[in-house]
């Protein structure tokens, strides 16, 4: 070990598999629908892409769980996204290539992608 | 980087590996890849939750699910449900981590954990203690960085001074002033030492500190040894640890490899080696000048005092002996300052003491509490009262050197000098709660054989007195004591407490004078009804059968291994005393109640 700084960057490297393990209300959830329905739709592979997007950009704070049947199977893979002290936002029919711009515009910057999302789907 | 989703937590320490949290874990690997998810849950063997009654303990992140007494058949639903379909397992949850509404509590809402403060045992059951990179994630060795590349040795000492820490061994005394003596102590070689050689039966926090946080002791031992001038260090440890020493072991490899133990630390001119001892488990060994002997590969016995360790310690050099849990907090006083620490505690006892709860009480365990919360807040709230509704009798501490603390002082603050004045001490933190059912002069004799069991015999006041004042004990719990005998062991305790070589020999009579203080009519008793209250010792208890209630069932006798009850249909059972061992089988098996102990 040569330098603080050498140390702070194991630190920053490893925190953000630790800091999963604090006890803690803040911080963004990302909820993934994992009944049979967002399963057979293809959730997996969305939860994968949030875990692995989340991972490159060393994202604090933010945890990816799951959740069981939300009730609109025909629009899983849905994805629920609750930032502190906002609504929570709901995405629908996700599928692995939108992961890296919701991340990117939403969690990152705060803005959610609308097109995504429950309300722009027409019925 | 991979990111997991989700964490399960396994607890490694010792309570709940003898309860086979290892099998466990192995069952969660398992279960965790058939369904795939080894990529998204990850796995981790921690150090002690410390709530040991209700082991093995699984936590799984992010949701903080506290799973409780888990046994391997019930990994395969945790995944299934818990991991897999994210709905929480609620049978295996810790109740009271249970909200009415279903939701799960935080911990720090428990009662166990609300009032602890969680210093020395910070990464106990958070961390992985054999991955030195978790602790590096949770700003471990920043405070050597800190110590090595800002501060001066003398600030560091400052810092420690200031803290107002005083030793966790048991004797309380400043941890700075020890720094400062050894610093200005003359010499070409210096040493650190670490008494890891925990041997209060009952008494196991150092060793948890230990298995689930290695790395936190040797980073205050290298940052001791840049304080004082040191350039070796020595961890003494009873190899009756085996899981302690393992970790340990592969602690301080990782750490050389990371370069934060050996030449040029932080590119410096500090260099630190430090390197484990194996102890054979010599209660004896655990005294300072004993232990240093131990390291050289002499006897375990004390040498005299003056000269002190800080003088003339290991090979004859200046030498800094402080204790596991005492090192376990010097991270964070670097890190935090010393007005920080200042803040928690007492006025003359500063930061938190980790206590091993045990005897009779419901949430046996590992607790850690701020200096000054008192014996009832430990007992009623964290230890959650006393089993089977029995009366809180008196809770002993600081093990074969401490006293019993009778139940009218159960409000006592727990801090150095409120315990020395009851007459008992802090001791290296074992607490052994004892109810109604339990005999104090048996207490004070169980505790003198282990002393006299463990003396090393080299001086005579501890050699010989000892095992007199044990025969004394020992004629009194038969029913053969008399008045006189409860003087002599007054005598005796005053006169090895003043004249024994060292701490073992000293401080051995304090549970026989703390429970002849509080407990005095119980010793009478014993003397002169021939009594003993709480029916344990067997000389002087009887089994009678009530010949109004025996309904003549001959369930007694046939239970007796001694056939010592005889009757029939016609006459009432009876117990030949002649005959009887005491054993209370009969009493037991009886339908009727009719078999009392007198």
């Amino acid at each position: 070990m040569k330098s603080l700084a050498e140390l702070q960057e194991i630190r920053n490297k490893v925190l953000g598999q630790v800091n999963l393990r604090k006890e803690r209300e803040d911080g963004i959830r990302v909820v993934v629908g994992m009944a049979t329905c967002g399963i057979a739709a293809g959730a997996r592979p969305v939860l994968n892409a949030f875990l692995s997007e989340i991972g490159k950009r060393e994202l604090k704070d933010v945890m990816v769980t799951q959740t069981g049947c939300i009730g609109m199977c025909r629009l899983e893979p849905i994805v629920e996204i609750y930032m502190p002290g906002e609504e929570k936002v709901t995405y629908v029919k996700m599928t692995e290539d939108k992961v890296a711009r919701v991340v990117a515009e939403h969690i990152v910057n705060k803005q959610p992608v609308v097109e995504y999302t429950i309300g722009a789907v027409k019925d | 980087m991979n990111m997991y989703r989700a964490h399960v937590l396994v607890c490694g320490g010792t309570g709940c590996t003898s309860s086979g949290s290892a099998k466990i874990q192995e069952e969660f690997t398992k279960e965790i890849q058939k369904k795939g998810l080894e990529n998204e849950v990850k796995v981790v063997q921690t150090g002690c939750f410390g709530l040991c009654a209700l082991g093995p303990i699984v936590i799984v992140y992010p949701e903080g699910a506290f799973y409780s007494m888990v046994k391997p058949e019930d990994v395969a639903e945790i995944v299934e449900e818990h991991l897999l379909k994210g709905r929480i397992v609620q049978r295996l949850l810790y109740e009271e981590t249970i909200h009415q509404d279903d939701e799960i509590k935080s911990l720090n809402e428990v009662d166990f954990y609300k009032k602890q403060m969680r210093l020395a045992l910070r990464n106990c059951g958070v961390i992985n203690p054999e991955n030195i990179e978790e602790y590096i994630a949770l700003d471990g060795y920043q405070a050597l960085g800190k110590a090595v590349t800002e501060m001066k040795p003398e600030e560091v000492i400052a810092v420690v001074k200031d803290s107002g820490l005083r030793g966790r061994g048991g004797a309380g005394f400043p941890t700075g002033l020890k720094w400062q003596f050894t610093a200005q102590a003359q010499g070409d070689q210096k040493y650190v030492c670490c008494n890891a050689d925990e041997g209060d039966p009952g008494a196991f926090m150092d060793r948890s500190i230990l298995e689930g946080d290695p790395h936190a002791v040797i980073e205050a031992m290298a940052i001791a040894a840049y304080a004082v001038g040191a350039d070796k260090g020595f961890v003494y440890i009873r190899a009756e640890y085996p899981i302690a020493v393992k970790r340990l072991q592969i602690a301080i490899d990782q750490a050389k490899e990371y370069g934060l133990l050996g030449d040029h630390i932080f590119d410096s001119d500090f260099s630190f080696d430090l390197e484990i001892r194996l102890g054979a488990g010599a209660f004896v060994c655990g005294e300072e000048t004993a232990l240093m002997n131990s390291i050289e590969g002499m006897r375990g016995e004390p040498r005299p005092r003056p000269p002190f360790p800080a003088v003339k310690g290991l090979f004859g050099k200046p030498t800094l002996l402080n204790n596991v849990e005492t090192y376990a907090n010097i991270p964070l006083i670097i890190r935090n300052g010393a007005e920080w620490f200042g803040k928690i505690g007492t006025e003359k006892s500063k930061g938190t003491k980790v206590f091993a709860l045990g005897g009779k009480i419901n949430n046996t365990g590992l607790v850690e509490i701020p200096m000054g919360t008192t014996l009832r807040e430990i007992v009623e709230e964290i230890g959650g009262g006393i089993p089977n509704g029995k009366k809180f009798k008196a809770a002993q501490t600081g093990g074969p050197s401490g006293g019993c603390i009778p139940a009218s002082l159960i409000d006592t603050p727990i801090d150095y000098d409120s315990l020395i004045q009851i007459g008992s001490m802090m001791g290296s933190g074992g607490l052994i709660v004892m109810d109604e059912d339990t005999c104090m002069v048996d207490i004070a004799k169980f505790f003198l054989e282990f002393t006299v069991d463990e003396s090393c015999g080299k001086c005579a006041p501890c050699r010989i007195g000892t095992k007199r004042m044990l025969e004394i004990l020992e004629k009194i719990t038969h029913g053969q004591g008399t008045m006189e005998d409860l003087d002599k062991l007054q005598e005796l305790a005053t006169t090895i407490k003043n004249s024994a070589l060292c701490g073992l020999g000293q401080t051995a009579p304090n549970p026989v004078l703390s429970t002849l203080h509080y407990f005095r009519d119980e010793y009478i008793a014993h003397v002169v009804d021939k009594k003993c209250p709480a029916g344990v010792c067997k000389a002087l208890t009887a089994f009678e059968i009530d010949p109004d209630k025996c309904r003549r069932c001959s369930i007694c006798a046939k239970q007796c291994p001694v056939s010592a009850i005889s009757g029939d249909k016609q006459t009432p059972y009876h117990i030949d005393k002649t005959k009887c061992i005491k054993c209370g089988v009969c009493a037991e098996k009886c339908p009727f109640k009719a078999i009392e102990k007198k």
